[in-house]
């Protein structure tokens, strides 16, 4: 990552032991940055809460049920219930969140060029806050009660 | 130490599966907005996703995010726990065992009725 790593204060120092391999120091080093901190907190942060909610929609969507039995009627009965909604709405919002963070890091470390980088990250929090939107849209807005639309 | 050894490979994957995943998500994201236009929209566009190259990617798909999220733990470990570091190597092949124990299995489950090349 192109982001500064300070060196850790001596008192902070381990004992370098045989197994060690990649620092002498207890932990990695983190950003000092306060918005890199924050970031960097953030990907972990949401990275554990994404552990449950991406790992409980993988094992629901994919395992219990799979794309043969996913249609209009299953979502429909899925958001009905309050919980399943409110759970789509955290998930979706912790993994754009999380990718776009992500996303952010590979500009920052793969794009060297300052208007690049300006242009790139414009496109990414656009694109990013596009597709929350979206996404967020049609969670909270469908009516699981109404008629479908007629055939086209 | 950390450039061309295990650390940096899973780093690779890491990165890679991150931007798969994502990529994914807004496919993801797209088809699911269907679902506010009615069935017709929607099942219409789900009927592809049961075709055996869908169902193949959707296997790979769960590997990408079984991998993303138990390499994760490992990033979380080795950057708060004291002993992360030291226990690089290990942690290295529980990631990888773990990693390979639920996602072969999740295959067979995941890939046992579907029609090959229909």
């Amino acid at each position: 990552m192109a982001i500064q790593t300070p060196e850790r204060p001596k008192t902070a120092l381990k004992e370098p032991t045989k197994r060690s391999r990649w620092t002498r120091t207890g932990a990695r080093p983190r950003p000092t940055n306060a918005f890199e901190l924050y970031s960097w907190y953030f990907f972990r942060v949401s990275g554990i809460l994404l552990l449950v909610f991406a790992l409980t929609h993988l094992v629901v969507m994919h395992l219990i049920n799979n794309v043969e039995v996913i249609n209009y009627d299953f979502v429909r009965q899925r958001w009905a219930s309050p919980l399943w909604r409110t759970f789509d709405l955290l998930l979706l919002f912790l993994a754009l969140t999380h990718g776009m963070n992500g996303v952010r890091t590979l500009i920052y470390d793969y794009v060297q060029s300052k208007g690049w980088r300006v242009f790139n990250i414009s496109v990414l929090y656009i694109v990013g806050i596009f597709f929350l939107l979206i996404g967020a849209q049609v969670i909270i807005t469908f009516n699981p009660n109404l008629p479908s639309l007629p055939a086209k | 130490m950390y450039r061309g050894q295990s650390g940096m490979w899973l780093w690779v994957f890491h990165r890679l599966t991150g931007v798969g995943i994502l990529a994914f998500l807004f496919l993801h994201v797209a088809d699911t907005y269907l679902v506010g236009l009615g069935p017709e929209y929607y099942n219409e566009l789900v009927f592809l996703y049961k075709l055996w190259v869908f169902r193949l990617a959707e296997w790979l798909l769960v590997g990408a995010v079984l991998y993303h999220a138990i390499n994760g733990i490992r990033v979380v470990l080795m950057d708060f726990w004291e002993s992360g570091v030291e226990r690089h190597t290990q942690l290295v092949f529980g990631t990888l065992g773990l990693f390979l124990l639920l996602w072969l299995p999740a295959g067979i489950f995941m890939l046992k009725d579907v029609k090959w090349f229909a």
